[in-house]
């Protein structure tokens, strides 16, 4: 307890920490907001919540991290985990989300649970359960006496992550594919009998998630670490994120995504390391509670 | 009931009882095939049975074998100086002291997860569908991380019990028995319950909540109860749990939302949910696939399992009993019945 | 002749929709009352607020004198006042007769009786309810496999099971065979007039409306537009023009 209080009272101490400790913390968050992007396209397009979402992101942060060890510059790493993001989750489409589509709400989150256990193990086998990251020699940034780095790796990533998220959002203003996306969100039916292939629109949407994820795990394996058993983790996140933003509400999906990350840290600070998990799980309870409490005034449930 | 069914019954009974005897060295398993179908059973009660698919049991067989452990242990000596010492052989307990406290822990667990219920059933029950999964999945990880850094109750390290005073291979007698009674009174509490009014409520909140509601269901009272009851029997497995393995941690045995936690569900998917038989059928089959791929596929016996579980919510989503009342929907009342009111034919 | 539903003032909106603006009626004890209006008139979301299923923004609603704007859904229904569905809502999984015994009135059930099962007594009354609606050979059919105006059938009989002293059925001739709907209307007197159940109906149907209804409500734009017996409301210019859009 006198140790929550003595990192407390550090905050107020020394403000420059509560700086250091936003700045960590949009950083991770920026990723954060990536990946709940992706979910909430998957979730708004085809009502599947995609449980494996944050196993998408460590298994492009193993793709990036292996090819980087055959001696492919790491920054390489993004495009290419979003291509082979793309194809795999092109290919679990096919296979196990289509049959899972049309049926009801509980069987597509059981079956991308089922699907997020499978990849978590696959690459645990493969890889080894330590940590993993990339160690890029660039340089650290240091404001206010060296209480705050930012390591220029770190900059870098929340970049691309950036640029990453801007491409998307013009795609989908823009493009025919994206209207088409934008249609069939709103009603596949209708979008179906106005010759819009739905079939194409779902693959497309669901590979373009797994590949955004991909990136951003490549983003993450060079800022911070992979392990194959974080992947839950994230995937909470991006879920905590959509509830509490919303569907549709990118503004909000963004200063969610940096709000978590900052909060975690906060978390973090004040409880010690171990509590990290904890705080992201936390977190997800208190949205859950207060939609809830939102939805009781007009006597809706959350569904 | 009718002889044929009486005396199937009593085969199975008979079974059950013997079993541990026909096959002395596969006691251990068959207790945990039991431990199986009982939280299938309970998952079957609030999901399939009344629609709200938890993610979250798991809790309640934690806590249970926490509350199970601190009363074992509370009623002889400190907890906090017990766990401190981490097992290390300073602390006896008698045989009275070892079975009483068993005992009281067992019930005390299930009373305290039934209460514990009552109390997040409050909030938890205005979410639906993926809210309530991811919700109580979420009470349940947040429970293994806060627990495993409360040391009260022994942080990461878990709690040590006491062994089982007496031979090794009659406490593996004991502990089957001890699971087998908890899933036979299991089973005969669920097919008196399901053919009462109580039964049919839930199955109409399952159906459609919002008609329910609409026609006056008291919805709120059924789902706490419903809850309820399954929590008490699944922190009555948790406290037995913790003896049978002695040692116990927060998020590997107590709090194992992937292991245990998931089991549960695909084993009734697998049966078919919502009815009697369905989630014991699917925790037979699960059981024994598991038993085999874990001897056989070592390293990759996750895969075969998230495999499992893929391949089952996809293909055989109204599992091996719901594909049953489709081919032989006579089996089970299924019919158009002719008229024989004197009054003449209408409409 | 007193008045069983006592609407005042009521006013509900969603975001900048109004979908009610200050609409006042009442529902006379024992007869047939009727709620017209063209698209978007706001009637569904009025019986939405009766029934409890959202919070009103202004206004009185009260049943048998008591005021219910304040009470959840289950709780108006379990006071006696129920509706049916404009997209018919019954319990597909189980089959008729099961949806029958759940629809028991619950205001009569303490906590334990849940825990008996269905007496004999009880399947008469449901077998009794699915005979007057003529679905009593299909009764141990599993509803949701029964065609669109059986479905229908089968929540007003279920509505009837329930013993309620006022029913708010919200189109219930919509969908059904025309042939089929003389059926209806001669049920739904009968319901009336042997059951003693004040009726509050939302109708597109005209024929049907004005052959049962002793007071009729017409609402356009979220109004109270026009209220009268059945010849006065045929009658009255501003109804024609509101279902016409004559400007």
């Amino acid at each position: 307890m006198e140790q929550i209080l003595g990192n407390l009272s550090l905050l107020f101490e020394f403000p420059v920490v509560n700086l250091k400790i936003v700045v960590d913390g949009v950083m991770i968050g920026a990723l954060f907001a990536l990946a709940a992007y992706g979910l909430a396209l998957v979730w708004g397009v085809m009502n599947v919540k995609n449980l494996a979402q944050g196993d998408f992101v460590i298994a492009g942060g193993y793709v990036a991290w292996w090819l980087s060890g055959k001696g492919m510059p790491p920054l390489l790493g993004v495009p290419v985990a979003f291509v082979v993001l793309w194809g795999i989750g092109w290919v679990i489409y096919k296979l196990v989300i289509s049959r899972v589509i049309e049926r009801d709400l509980f069987t597509s989150l059981l079956a991308t649970f089922g699907l997020a256990i499978m990849i978590a193990q696959i690459l645990n086998l493969l890889f080894g359960s330590d940590t993993q990251s990339i160690q890029l020699e660039y340089d650290t940034l240091y404001f206010f006496d060296g209480f705050v780095d930012v390591p220029i790796a770190k900059l870098l990533g929340v970049l691309m992550a950036a640029v990453l998220a801007t491409c998307v959002i013009i795609f989908m203003k823009r493009s025919r594919m994206g209207q088409a996306i934008r249609a069939t969100a709103q009603d596949a039916r209708a979008a179906r009998v106005l010759g819009i292939d739905t079939e194409k629109v779902y693959a497309f949407t669901f590979s373009l998630n797994s590949a955004i994820c991909g990136a951003a795990g490549a983003i993450i394996v060079m800022v911070w670490v992979i392990q194959p058993f974080y992947g839950i983790s994230y995937s909470i996140r991006a879920f905590v994120i959509v509830t509490a933003a919303g569907l549709g509400n990118l503004p909000g999906v963004i200063s969610a995504g940096l709000g978590i990350g900052v909060l975690e840290q906060y978390g973090a600070h004040i409880f010690g390391i171990g509590y990290q998990q904890a705080v992201a799980v936390m977190l997800l309870l208190l949205v859950l509670l207060v939609r809830l409490l939102q939805q009781r005034r007009v006597r809706q449930s959350l569904q | 009931m009718n002889a044929r069914k009486a005396l199937l019954y009593i085969i199975v009974l008979a079974a059950t009882l013997a079993a541990p005897f026909l096959f002395p060295d596969f006691r251990t398993q068959l207790a945990t095939l039991w431990l199986m179908i009982i939280v299938a059973l309970t998952w079957d009660m609030t999901g399939g049975q009344m629609g709200y698919n938890s993610l979250g049991n798991i809790f309640f067989y934690g806590t249970g074998m926490y509350v199970a452990a601190v009363i074992a242990i509370g009623i002889v000596y400190d907890v906090g100086e017990y766990t401190d010492a981490a097992g290390g052989g300073r602390f006896e307990f008698t045989d009275a002291q070892y079975f009483s406290g068993m005992m009281l822990g067992i019930i005390g667990a299930g009373l305290f997860c039934a209460l514990v219920a009552v109390v997040i059933g409050y909030l938890t029950f205005g979410l639906r569908g993926p809210y309530f999964a991811i919700g109580t999945l979420g009470v349940a990880i947040a429970a293994g991380e806060l627990v495993s850094n409360w040391d009260w109750v022994g942080g990461g390290q878990g709690i040590a019990l006491p062994v089982y005073p007496g031979d090794f291979d009659t406490g593996k007698l004991y502990f089957y028995y001890l699971f087998a009674a908890t899933g036979v009174i299991l089973f005969v509490f669920l097919k008196w319950l399901y053919t009462t009014r109580f039964g049919a409520a839930i199955n109409a909140i399952r159906d459609d909540e919002g008609k329910a509601e609409a026609m006056g269901v008291h919805t709120m009272r059924y789902k706490l109860t419903t809850w309820a009851m399954a929590a008490f029997f699944v922190g009555v497995v948790g406290g037995i749990s913790a003896f049978q393995l002695i040692h116990f941690e927060p998020l590997e045995t107590a709090y194992q939302t992937i292991n245990l936690g998931i089991f549960m569900v695909v084993c009734v998917l697998l049966g078919g949910k919502g009815t009697l038989w369905g989630p014991i059928v699917g925790a037979v089959l699960f059981h024994v696939f598991k038993e085999v791929t874990w001897n056989y596929l070592l390293g990759w016996q996750w895969v075969a399992l998230g495999a499992l579980i893929v391949v089952t919510v996809v293909y055989f989503q109204d599992g091996i009993m719901g594909w049953l009342i489709h081919r032989k929907p006579e089996w089970f009342g299924i019919r158009v019945e002719q008229k024989n009111l004197a009054v003449g034919a209408d409409e | 002749m007193t008045t069983i539903i006592d609407i005042h003032e009521v006013s509900k909106s969603f975001g900048g929709v109004v979908a009610n603006e200050e609409v006042s009626l009442s529902v006379e004890k024992g007869g047939i009352t009727g709620l017209i209006g063209p698209n978007g008139s706001g009637k569904t979301t009025l019986f939405n607020s009766i029934v409890g299923y959202h919070p009103i923004d202004h206004g009185s609603i009260r049943f048998e004198g008591e005021e219910i704007s304040t009470l959840p859904v289950q709780k108006i229904a379990r006071l006696g006042l129920l509706r049916t569905f404009q997209q018919t809502r019954i319990y597909g999984a189980m089959n008729c007769v099961e949806n029958m015994l759940i629809s028991m009135p619950h205001r009569k059930m303490s906590f334990f009786d849940a825990f008996g099962r269905n007496g004999i007594e009880d399947y008469e009354r449901a077998d009794a309810l699915l005979d007057f609606v003529g679905l009593y050979e299909k009764r141990f059919l599993r509803s949701g496999s029964l065609s669109f105006g059986q479905q229908k059938l089968l929540e007003f009989a279920m509505a009837l099971m329930n013993e309620p002293t006022a029913l708010l059925l919200d189109e219930p001739t919509a969908g059904i065979n025309p042939t089929l709907i003389n059926g209806l209307i001669d049920r739904l007197k009968r319901a009336n007039t042997d059951f003693g159940i004040t009726l509050f109906i939302i109708e597109h149907n005209m024929r049907v409306i004005m052959n049962m209804a002793d007071k009729i409500y017409c609402l356009a734009h979220g109004k109270l537009l026009a209220e009268g017996t059945p010849e006065q409301i045929q009658n009255d210019q501003r109804v024609v023009d509101a279902y016409l859009g004559a400007h």
